[in-house]
């Protein structure tokens, strides 16, 4: 009889079924209505007892008589709800009229709460689903590593200045920069028409006289547009901008003279360091000596 | 041979003088059982060779500086670039077969100034803070592009919107655990799509050094290393981002630097202290992209015809053959 059935397996004996944690017991039959351990939701211990369960996606009414108690085959009988909510409740009605409250409320509120979640999952399977793809570690790492070598190998930073230099020289920025090695290209150019270069070299050797000071002090500013600090401020604005082409500008008019004699060049570059103190007309007489 | 192997070999803890310990000849270190020992021999054995090779490398340094002038001129070292394996795709300059192709394929309207570049920056669901910073640096280096929440929406019908209102790139940035980690690039009137895995993300305020934000002036592009026909496209596909004439004025340049199938974004302002010199300054987000797959029309992963996929088992075996 069940009353003996719940004494045994519920309290005292080992029930299969059954999984205990901290606060709760737990029923894992699958028959089990409420899914917890109770003396009125044991479907072992109960010889009238009902279930819903869904088995893809239609939902059935599992229902157990004292009267095929005998018959382990036929315990179970299955009706098929229909796929109406309002009708599938009147049936559950229906078919477990008479039966306890507490069964036929709790068949209720499963079949609610199956058909909840089979509507969930309808909507979710319309939904992009998120493929997940298993990283293997073994070769996530080998890419990073090959990743860095290659980083290493790049040498990003002189390639791009390189490029950059490339397209400078072939002309892409046009008349923005003008370096003196485009001043010495195109003094070349004038050189080998005849006419022009001797007018040429007479007005660049008097500006070489002429701005002997300025040149100097335009060779010390140089060196420090190399801070970052002065690009800062030269990239607020396009005023700035202009004034600093302008500038540029100034320098190739001074220094045109460098490019006609390209040897000089270098090493009078380096006077700055030196001579910053020596402004005056003594200067080439200085050149000769250090020459 | 039997007075050799007699004392212990690797008397390391023993009696000095080990030269005295005569070996069989066909002793190896790697018979010896004990692993003390072992290791003992091996560390000897491998100081011995280091000592070899330094004084191969003395003698052979004499003898160069004794030859003088007439030394023969020094070996280069061989590198994973100078041994890479011959890609028989690789584009020749002049072949006119190529440019026949990139005469007519979908960034022809591009290059021949037809279309201006509108692009389009989006994230895979619910993006987290990182990509979505990510995001908007993106957008303020790649000229006239616009970033849009995501919000769940499939991407086969967001493009069809897309093309409907001139968008000619999308960009996608999948992200995963908070960083992005994947990048798909689809060129938008049914171009080809680009599948990249993307990693060491920097955002702008990760990067020591670096200057101020990008203005708005439109950058020059630089592309490095796309040699094959597969880099070549791919090399068009990024050029294809930004409109065709650079302003100088802005003094801005995004890089594409390929080396070892690896593309590294950089984006920096220069500036030419001299006709040899030009410094330059690193602004904006930094990341590198690994092709996984090249695919024909615009992004469909079911029925898309796929150009080129990153097969591991079959292009991984060599490590000098790269694809791009």
């Amino acid at each position: 009889s069940p009353q003996v059935v719940w004494s045994m397996l519920g309290n005292r004996q080992f029930c299969s079924y059954k999984m205990t944690t901290k606060t709760q017991n737990f029923c894992r039959n699958e028959y089990n209505l409420t899914g917890l351990c109770n003396r009125s939701s044991c479907p072992l211990a109960n010889s009238q007892y009902a279930t819903v369960r869904e088995e893809k996606g239609r939902c059935y009414l599992y229902m157990k008589t004292i009267e095929r108690a005998a018959f382990p085959r036929r315990l179970w009988e299955r009706v098929l709800l229909s796929k109406n909510y309002e009708k599938a409740l009147e049936e559950i009605d229906e078919n477990l009229i008479y039966w306890p409250r507490f069964i036929r409320h709790k068949c209720k509120q499963r079949f609610t709460k199956i058909t909840q979640y089979l509507i969930r999952i309808r909507k979710l399977t319309l939904k992009r689903q998120r493929k997940l793809v298993p990283l293997r570690r073994k070769i996530e790492r080998r890419e990073n590593r090959r990743e860095e070598k290659a980083l290493i190998a790049a040498q990003l930073d002189n390639a791009i200045e390189k490029e950059l230099l490339e397209r400078l020289k072939q002309d892409t920025y046009g008349d923005i920069y003008n370096f003196p090695i485009h001043a010495f290209d195109k003094a070349l150019q004038q050189q080998d028409a005849e006419s022009e270069s001797e007018s040429d070299a007479e007005r660049e050797e008097e500006d070489d006289d002429e701005d002997v000071d300025k040149r100097e002090f335009v060779e010390a500013e140089d060196s420090e547009l190399s801070d970052f600090e002065d690009m800062d401020k030269l990239e607020t604005s396009s005023e700035e901008e202009q004034e600093e082409e302008e500038e540029v500008e100034k320098k190739v008019s001074h220094s045109k003279s460098k490019g006609k004699t390209p040897l000089k060049g270098p090493a009078r570059r380096k006077r700055p360091y030196i001579e910053i103190e020596y402004e005056e007309e003594t200067e080439p007489s200085t050149k000769t000596k250090a020459a | 041979a039997g007075e050799g192997s007699g004392p212990v070999p690797g008397d390391g803890t023993g009696p000095p003088a080990p030269e005295q310990v005569l070996f069989p000849p066909t002793f190896s270190v790697s018979e010896i059982k004990n692993k003390q020992r072992r290791h003992f021999m091996f560390l000897r054995w491998k100081q011995q060779q280091r000592k070899e090779k330094l004084a191969l490398k003395k003698k052979r340094k004499k003898e160069r500086e004794a030859l003088g002038d007439k030394a023969p001129p020094k070996a280069v070292p061989k590198t994973i670039e100078n041994q890479r394996v011959y890609d028989e795709t690789t584009v020749d300059p002049n072949d006119e077969e190529v440019a026949f192709d990139e005469a007519t394929d979908e960034f022809a309207p591009y290059f021949n100034r037809q279309t201006v570049p509108k692009i389009l920056i989006t994230t895979s669901d619910r993006p987290r803070g990182r990509t979505v910073r990510f995001c908007e640096q993106l957008a303020t280096v790649i000229p006239n592009s616009h970033v849009y929440y995501r919000r769940g929406l499939a991407l086969k019908r967001i493009i069809p919107q897309c093309i409907a209102r001139d968008f000619t790139d999308l960009i996608v940035i999948n992200e995963d655990r908070k960083i992005p980690n994947g990048l798909v690039l689809s060129h938008l009137p049914d171009g080809p799509t680009a599948h990249f895995r993307m990693s060491s993300v920097r955002l702008r305020k990760e990067i020591k050094r670096k200057g101020k934000e990008p203005t708005v002036h439109v950058p020059e592009v630089i592309l490095n290393n796309f040699t094959t026909r597969l880099g070549h496209s791919i090399g068009r596909m990024f050029a294809a981002l930004f409109p065709h004439d650079p302003q100088f004025i802005g003094r801005q340049v995004a890089t594409f630097h390929n080396q070892r199938d690896y593309i590294f974004f950089r984006f920096h302002r220069y500036i030419f202290k001299s006709e040899k010199k030009v410094g330059i300054q690193e602004l904006g987000p930094r990341f590198t992209l690994k092709l996984r797959s090249l695919q024909k029309g615009t992004f469909d992963s079911k029925f898309g015809e796929y150009e080129w996929i990153h097969k591991r088992r079959e292009m991984d075996t060599s490590r000098r053959k790269f694809h791009l």
